[in-house]
């Protein structure tokens, strides 16, 4: 049983162990997810170290790492096949470090522990399950298992307009998969692995064009195909204007389980666009990419002008991040290796910024109980570690150099630029927008005189920054040296974005 | 004038649809089995028609076998609505509508 | 080299890491750390500029290494520092800079209770600035761009309780990000033509022609407008006098000498690939905030705003130089200016300091920063007095001074620029007009702030005194360096820079945009009587002997309106407020003085000076109102609507694009509904149902 097998399940036999406990020890309960978490982290960074580098995976078997395959339900081609490459590999760090972190910042809830937990732990079979996955069967597969412990962690543990929140995302993602499921069904039907003559969901195969056949082979068919993904997928990012889920379920979700939305769900969606529609559909995503471009621009202004108008600071948050993953779709759009590193880059360090935003306002939200930003004021002075943490966040968000939200964003626009030279433009005017909301919501919520309310308010406690710190030391440290995460994808992303673009191979 | 073949679907068919009338119109539940009865006995009737016709003894035999059932579910109907009279003071089958939206 | 100059850019970021974490428990706040860290770049610094510079004393030394940073594809991102001249002078002012305004901070900011986050600030900026002249590819020239705009976020709002200093912090950044937007697409530009960000490599992509003109043009226009942001150009410049919410020591190393230096670094840094059409718009940008700015400062009455306006004003000629083509002037200009603008700002924030000591006491509220609460000073702060009074005869351009040789030098450049091509007169025309604006109005400052009676009455008076020694040092290190002496060897010549060593080693670089022809920086950029080998193709003998002829021409002659242009400003300045024979507040209510000049015995100066300063005060007052209501009011109208704008559109996202999920489900919902209606729970309901059903079957089959 190998690694990736054990990163994925062991959550859910953590799950299993949690939902045996009794309910009333909340600490056992506690230090079993704890313990779960922090042994998929332990195991996934032990693979750092073994992992090559200069491996390409994509689309070629032979170089995809950790690599286990099995047969599952043989009849219908599924088998249970994993392994990672450049692309997967910060995803599963990302994954694995926001879980662990996102324990601590669960300390805070208070009924149904138990529950709460096991669903947690759950869903994190379920990311890494989806991020590993190699058959499209059972990529689904995990795909829908994330779908249920959000809902309940959403609507059972959120806030006031929890339910509403929880059955609109549930269903506006359910849609999305069903026109996955189309698409899958489409393929499946219609490639036929050479080995074995039969129909299969393995994507490898899938990506094979001489495998493709039937109505694989009609262009309209082929760009129906494409779209359908697209939505599904764009759903997930979110893009404009397929977003309207997300302030709603970000702001009704409990602090740590927006941290996984954001920082981690999110990403499938890019995730999704990448792994599946560029190597399978690679003549439509180049014709429709000047789309994906055009979708990425209108995110990014789109997103921080709607950013600026919100009084709620997690909505803010929320809008932030919609702008934010725009810069991962112009970078995608680009097919240049500038651009796709530096869109899967900026997967990565948005999921650490981003994170890092929404643990701060939890911090906040559990000592106000209200998240106004004009209900604040003057906090400097009472919370000065908070604001210092929150101060490098803030400017990590915007791009600010030595955080590693430059080194992503830069690396968009220098790929992006020589491809869509008006769309970059109008674009990098968006990181005026940027600073100045974020600039502004700091200086709201910090500085000017001590609100009253809060002149005896506790400043940021050592839970909250054990949460806070690992992530704030990944920021300046890859905004330095961004080199450790950018080599594990290097070779993978200018391949594909090769692949893609139809150059150089 | 010795009876035809037709005579007897004919008759048989009456019955039926006078059977079936009676399931789908009347309200009281001892009626609507009393008309299935006459259902399943037109249809006894047609299988003897045809069996007397056809030199094929099987209609016969296959009557024993409906009346078999008939009675097995005259039985079961019975007790069915013995307790739903007992339930609800009434054999109005309008009564009996829980599973409705 | 390399060691030396990694140290004095990490000493300052050690230094800072230490400080803001531990300086609390530290005894005196860690201020020591900090002030080790910069006094000891400083050193490093000068022994770097005496034994590379002055040592090998030649103009084209440069060092430069580099690393490996990030790598994309088979594309490698460099890291690179760059030791040349250029760099080693700006470490110099730099570190010096620094320096004293550490030192001096110690005697300002005694006392207050964020004492050690100050200086670990101060540390960050002098790593980020450092940072910045030592860089040698623009990309890394952005990211220490936005780290000392960071660092001037967090020093302008350094006493965030007042919302006036948020307020203008948060303006700062974001003015200088719109800036900064510019500049990134100018990269942008450059990189994808050319493949590289390295400035030595730009220079030569440029010179192969792989980036030309129209593109090229763009381009540099757009790598300016970062310089318009930083360097506080028009119309960028309304954050710098917000700036001045800051404490003064951060106004005088940040928005005086170092920060706003850096637009007018890099676009030194850019000169030889700016092509002529984008020279002249830097050009013109610069002239134009010369002047602009100039008469603003003359409506001030609060002491930092008249040196904030005068830092724009002296930025524009900088920035007017280099378009000009008179590349050592602009740059020279950059070093003199640091020292006698820093020593300004010092000596004013040594001018409130007292002045906050005077008001405490007397238990008032009144403006420590408001000149017509001073007067008098003079008597009893002598240091700050001399000092302060060096520093404005330099910055006015007076004789023997560093900045007469600056200013003097830009103001011949630009007149010889004029000359070569005269439909540009407008260029010189600022310049010597701002020159002179500028002579007034410091020596406005200086007479009502040292001179006259203390305005707030003798008690008040009792409390004045000098400041501490932390503080009036700097101020004499400052002073002595506005004067020309340690600028014009070996040559001591003080009316040109022309045969010193600043002079020598930094000549006009060569500018390599080929696209629209050859572009020939005017002869005047070569100081003074220097013959300089004209290039192979500046054409014939007779051309180069004209060119030298009228450099020198241009500079004789600027040098004498640039005195005469100074001497007026700074009499003007003298009789309105020394001698108090006119009066600034009539003049500011009367338009007309037709009869008074009649009976005076110096009518006709009289006349002259009615209209002059009546011109020049109604003038300034408009352009400062014009300023501050219109333009200012442009730039928070535009905030105002751009939240508009984004509630409009958050409405819309709320109401119209949400209305559509939620429709979607309500159309479901009437559906449903509907077809609930067939369950009756009636079983002969359903019985009638099928039999329906098996009737159409039939008729199907058997049809």
């Amino acid at each position: 049983m190998g690694p990736l097998t054990i990163i994925t399940f062991l959550p859910l036999v953590g799950a299993a162990v949690i939902a045996l406990l009794p309910k009333e020890s909340i600490k056992a309960v506690r230090w079993t997810a704890l313990g779960t978490t922090a042994i998929v982290l332990l195991i996934t960074l032990s693979l750092y170290p073994q992992f090559s580098p200069g491996l390409i995976g994509i689309n070629d078997p032979a170089s995809f790492q950790f690599v286990e395959k099995a047969d599952w339900i043989p009849s219908l081609g599924v088998s249970y096949y994993v392994g990672v490459d450049g692309l997967s590999f910060p995803m599963i760090l990302l994954t694995a470090l926001l879980c662990f972190l996102c324990i601590p910042a669960s300390y805070g809830i208070v009924k149904s522990v138990k529950g709460y937990f096991a669903m947690f732990l759950l869903l994190e079979t379920g990311m890494m399950g989806a991020f590993v996955s190699l058959d499209f069967f059972l990529f689904y597969f995990f795909w829908e298992i994330m779908l249920l412990p959000m809902y309940f962690l959403i609507g059972i543990w959120g806030g006031p307009r929890r339910v509403y929140a929880a059955i609109k995302f549930f269903l506006y993602t359910l849609v999305g998969s069903v026109l996955m499921l189309i698409a899958i069904l489409a393929f499946y039907f219609n490639v036929t692995d050479p080995a074995t003559g039969q129909h299969t969901f393995n994507m490898l195969t899938m990506m094979n064009q001489e495998n493709h056949s039937g109505i694989l082979l009609i262009n309209s068919v082929r760009s129906l195909l494409w779209f359908a993904l697209f939505i599904g997928f764009a759903i997930k990012v979110p893009v404009f204007p397929f977003h309207t889920w997300l302030p709603d379920a970000h702001v009704e979700a409990p602090t740590a389980i927006s941290v996984i939305l954001a920082g981690v769900l999110l990403k499938m969606g890019t995730y999704g666009l990448l792994r599946i529609s560029y190597p399978i559909l690679p003549d439509l995503t180049r014709n429709f990419a000047w789309f994906l471009a055009m979708m990425g621009a209108i995110n990014i202004i789109y997103g921080a002008f709607c950013a600026m108008a919100q009084k709620d600071l997690k909505k803010l948050v929320a809008y932030s991040s919609i702008s934010h993953m725009g810069f991962v779709l112009l970078g995608m759009s680009a097919l240049t290796s500038a651009g796709m590193n530096g869109a899967v880059m900026q997967m990565f360090n948005h999921g650490t910024i981003t994170a890092m935003l929404f643990l701060l306002v939890g911090v906040i939200y559990d000592r106000a109980h209200h998240r106004e930003i004009n209900g604040f004021g003057g906090l400097a002075n009472v919370m000065p570690r908070y604001l210092g943490i929150t101060a490098v966040a803030f400017f990590a968000s915007m791009g600010l150099p030595g955080l590693s939200g430059f080194i992503s964003e830069s690396m968009v626009f220098i790929g992006a630029f020589p491809v869509w030279r008006t769309l970059t433009i109008i674009s990098i005017l968006g990181i005026i927008l940027t600073a100045a909301y974020l600039l502004w919501t700091l200086q709201r919520v910090f500085f000017g005189a001590t609100n009253p309310k809060y002149e005896g308010i506790a400043d940021i406690n050592s839970r909250e920054l054990f949460t806070l710190i690992p992530l704030a030391v990944i920021v300046i440290y890859l905004g330095v040296w961004p080199h450790p995460v950018m080599e594990l994808m290097n070779t993978s992303m200018t391949y594909l974005g090769n692949l893609v673009s139809g150059s150089g191979l | 004038m010795k009876p035809t073949l037709e005579m007897y679907l004919i008759l048989s068919a009456v019955l039926f649809t006078i059977g079936v009338t009676g399931v789908l119109t009347r309200r009281n539940a001892l009626i609507i089995f009393m008309s299935v009865e006459l259902m399943l006995n037109a249809a006894n009737l047609t299988l003897v028609a045809y069996s007397r016709f056809l030199p094929d003894i099987s209609g016969q035999i296959f009557v024993f076998f409906v009346m078999a059932v008939a009675a097995a579910e005259v039985a079961v109907g019975l007790a069915i609505i013995v307790a739903i009279f007992r339930q609800k003071e009434s054999v109005d089958i309008d009564k009996v509508n829980l599973m409705k939206w | 080299m390399l060691g030396l100059a990694l140290y004095i850019l990490l000493a300052p970021l050690v230094a800072f890491t230490i400080v803001i974490f531990f300086g609390r428990k530290l005894p005196r706040g860690g201020d020591f750390i900090s002030l080790f860290a910069i006094w000891s770049g400083l050193a490093a610094s000068l022994y770097l500029f005496f034994t590379q510079m002055l040592g090998h004393y030649d103009p084209a030394f440069a060092l430069s290494y580099r690393f490996d940073w990030v790598t994309w594809g088979t594309y490698k991102l460099n890291i690179g520092i760059a030791i040349d001249n250029m760099s080693m002078m700006m470490l110099v002012v730099v570190t010096l800079v620094s320096s004293l305004v550490h030192l001096f901070s110690v005697g300002y900011m005694k006392g207050d209770p964020k004492y050690h986050r100050f200086f670990s600030f101060l540390s960050f900026f002098s790593f980020s600035m450092i940072g910045l002249v030592l860089a040698d590819n623009l990309l890394i020239i952005y990211a220490f761009w936005e780290l000392v705009g960071l660092s001037s976020y967090l020093l302008i709002g350094f006493w965030h309780e007042k919302d006036s200093a948020s307020n203008a912090a948060k303006k700062a950044f974001v003015t200088n990000r719109v800036g900064d937007a510019g500049m990134l697409i100018g990269m942008l530009i450059c990189f994808t033509a050319l493949g590289t960000l390295n400035l030595v490599e730009l220079k030569d992509g440029v010179a192969q022609g792989h980036l030309a003109g129209g593109l090229l043009t763009a381009a540099g226009i757009l790598l300016f407008m970062g310089a318009v942001g930083k360097s506080a150009q028009f119309p960028l410049h309304v954050w710098l006098p917000d700036a001045m919410e800051g404490p003064t020591p951060v106004s005088a190393l940040i928005h005086a000498a170092t920060m706003v230096a850096a637009g007018v670094y890099l676009v030194a840094r850019l000169f030889p690939i700016l092509t002529p059409d984008a020279s002249l718009v830097i050009a013109y940008v610069g002239g134009f905030t010369a002047i602009f700015a100039a008469t603003i400062a003359v409506a001030q009455n609060d002491i930092k705003r008249v040196l904030a306006y005068s830092t724009v004003s002296q930025l524009g000629y900088m920035v007017m130089a280099l378009g000009t083509g008179a590349f050592t002037a602009g740059f020279f200009h950059l070093v003199t200016h640091a020292m006698f603008k820093a020593c300004l700002f010092l000596g004013s924030g040594s001018i409130i300091f007292a002045m906050h000591h005077v008001l405490h006491n007397i238990h008032s509220h009144d403006d420590a920063q408001d000149m017509r609460n001073m007067g008098g000073l003079k008597k009893y702060m002598p240091v700050t007095f001399w000092t302060f009074l060096i520093a404005t005869t330099a910055l006015a351009g007076v004789p023997f001074t560093s900045g007469f040789l600056s200013k003097d030098a830009i103001l011949g450049g630009t007149l010889a620029f004029a000359m070569e091509h005269p439909k540009h007169w407008l260029l010189p025309a600022f310049g010597f007009a701002a020159a002179g604006l500028t002579a007034f109005y410091m020596f406005r400052l200086v007479y009502l702030t040292f001179y006259g009676t203390f305005r707030k009455g003798s008690e008040a008076e009792s409390h004045l005194h000098e400041s501490p020694r932390v503080m009036t040092v700097p101020l004499i290190v400052l002073a002595s360096l506005s004067i020309f002496f340690f600028y014009a060897a070996p040559a001591f010549n003080p009316t040109t820079p022309a045969g010193g060593w600043f002079a020598t080693l930094f000549p006009t670089p060569e500018n390599v945009t080929l696209a629209s022809g050859r572009y020939v920086s005017p002869a005047s950029s070569r100081l003074g009587d220097e013959a300089v080998e004209p290039t192979a193709e500046h054409a014939s003998g007779t051309e180069a002997l004209h060119s030298a002829h009228l450099e020198h021409l241009a500079h004789n002659w600027a040098m004498l309106i640039s005195i005469l242009v100074a001497g007026l400003g700074i009499w003007i300045a003298t009789l309105a407020y020394y001698k108090w024979k006119i009066d600034p507040e009539k003049w500011r209510l009367r338009f007309g003085v037709a009869y008074r000049g009649m009976y005076n015995k110096w009518w006709c100066d009289e006349v002259y000076k009615a209209t002059a300063i009546n011109g020049t005060l109604g003038l300034s007052k408009g352009l400062a109102w014009f300023d501050g209501a219109i333009l200012d009011g442009i730039v928070n109208g535009s905030a105002t609507v751009t939240r508009l704008f984004s509630t409009v559109q958050g409405w819309f996202d709320n109401k119209v694009v949400d209305g559509l999920v939620n429709l979607t489900a309500m159309v479901v919902g009437f559906w449903a509904h509907f077809v609930r209606s067939f369950q009756t729970g009636q079983v002969q309901r359903y019985l009638l149902y099928t039999l329906a059903g098996v009737g159409i079957v039939i008729i199907l089959v058997v049809i």
